[in-house]
């Protein structure tokens, strides 16, 4: 915990000098300034675009955007929340001009009336070390990735966030520009729908599953 | 009495560690004993496993080649925009 902390810290100061050294004209800077993001930056501009080209398209424009605007980030230690924004905002333009009208968007009501709030950082360290299941790697990146595309646009976003970038509520709420009980509602309801979207490629039962066999026996003479 | 609706709703909290003792044992003991909703928490945290392993979502091969020659022309552009 307190060497997370301090890394943190001194992750930002070191941003923070970066821009600093920009903005006094050493450019090539910039290089080591998004090199901890890129990956980050792409995997985003995917979720959103789902083409691989698209995605890298975003990402460079995103780029241009941050390269000549970089003068008017008022708090350098904002940079990653700030430039993940950029890379969204790019994405999501791009998307627009792809398919005019289509970009889903969910209700905001469906997110009203869950009112517990979120306290603290996570800690998934512990649930990383599962024995590796049956289904091939390979195959659940695609039965994933079939599933993200399956659900409303916004989901996918603040699932990558959150739970493939581990993003922290407070950045979330920044990027997404959403209230805080809006990050903790929204992704609730993304990881039931991700998962009943994945429940049949994994073979992960679904309640509606047991529903249907409940106090059914499988050896009926109705069944065969 | 609790409803698996309930338990439920508190999926991600439960996951995270954000719920007090108390409503912690309720989730527990209503897990022991409703299949229904074990099965919907072993998968959404096994589902959440595979999201947090990052080699699962790979960016493309030359991505960061491409994208530091880009920066590289942005730089040069600078540079000769200042001279
Ligand atoms: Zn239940």
């Amino acid at each position: 915990m307190m060497s997370e902390q301090t890394n943190a810290t001194s992750h930002s100061l070191e941003t923070a000098n970066l821009i600093q050294r920009f903005l006094a004209g050493e450019q090539s800077v910039f290089h080591d300034l998004i090199r901890p993001y890129e990956q980050m930056y792409y995997r985003l501009a995917f979720s959103i675009l789902r083409n691989e080209q698209d995605a890298e398209d975003a990402v460079q424009q995103a780029i241009v955007t941050l390269f000549t605007r970089l003068d008017q980030l008022k708090e350098p230690e904002r940079f990653k929340q700030w430039s993940i924004r950029v890379v969204q905002n790019e994405a999501r333009l791009l998307w627009r001009r792809r398919r005019q009208g289509q970009y889903e968007s969910i209700d905001d009501r469906e997110e009203n009336g869950n009112e517990i709030s979120f306290r603290g950082p996570r800690d998934f360290a512990d649930w990383r070390d599962l024995p590796s299941e049956t289904v091939e790697k390979r195959e659940i990146h695609a039965a994933l990735l079939k599933a993200l595309e399956s659900i409303p646009a916004s989901y996918r976003e603040i699932l990558l966030l959150r739970d493939v970038e581990q993003l922290n509520v407070a950045e979330t709420m920044e990027i997404l520009g959403i209230s805080e009980a809006t990050v903790k509602t929204r992704l609730h309801r993304a990881r039931l729908r991700l998962r009943e979207a994945l429940a049949p490629t994994l073979g992960i039962p679904q309640p509606s599953f047991w529903e249907r066999w409940k106090g059914m026996n499988p050896w009926s003479p109705a069944r065969r | 009495m609790v409803t698996c609706k309930t338990i439920i709703g508190q999926i991600s909290d439960y996951l995270e560690g954000n719920v007090s003792a108390e409503m912690r044992e309720t989730i527990e003991r209503h897990l022991r004993g409703c299949r229904r909703c074990s099965a919907v928490y072993d998968s959404t945290r096994k589902m959440l496993v595979i999201m947090g392993d990052e080699t699962i979502f790979e960016v493309p091969e030359g991505y960061g080649n491409r994208l530091h020659s880009f920066v590289d022309s942005l730089v040069a552009k600078a540079k000769s925009s200042t001279s």
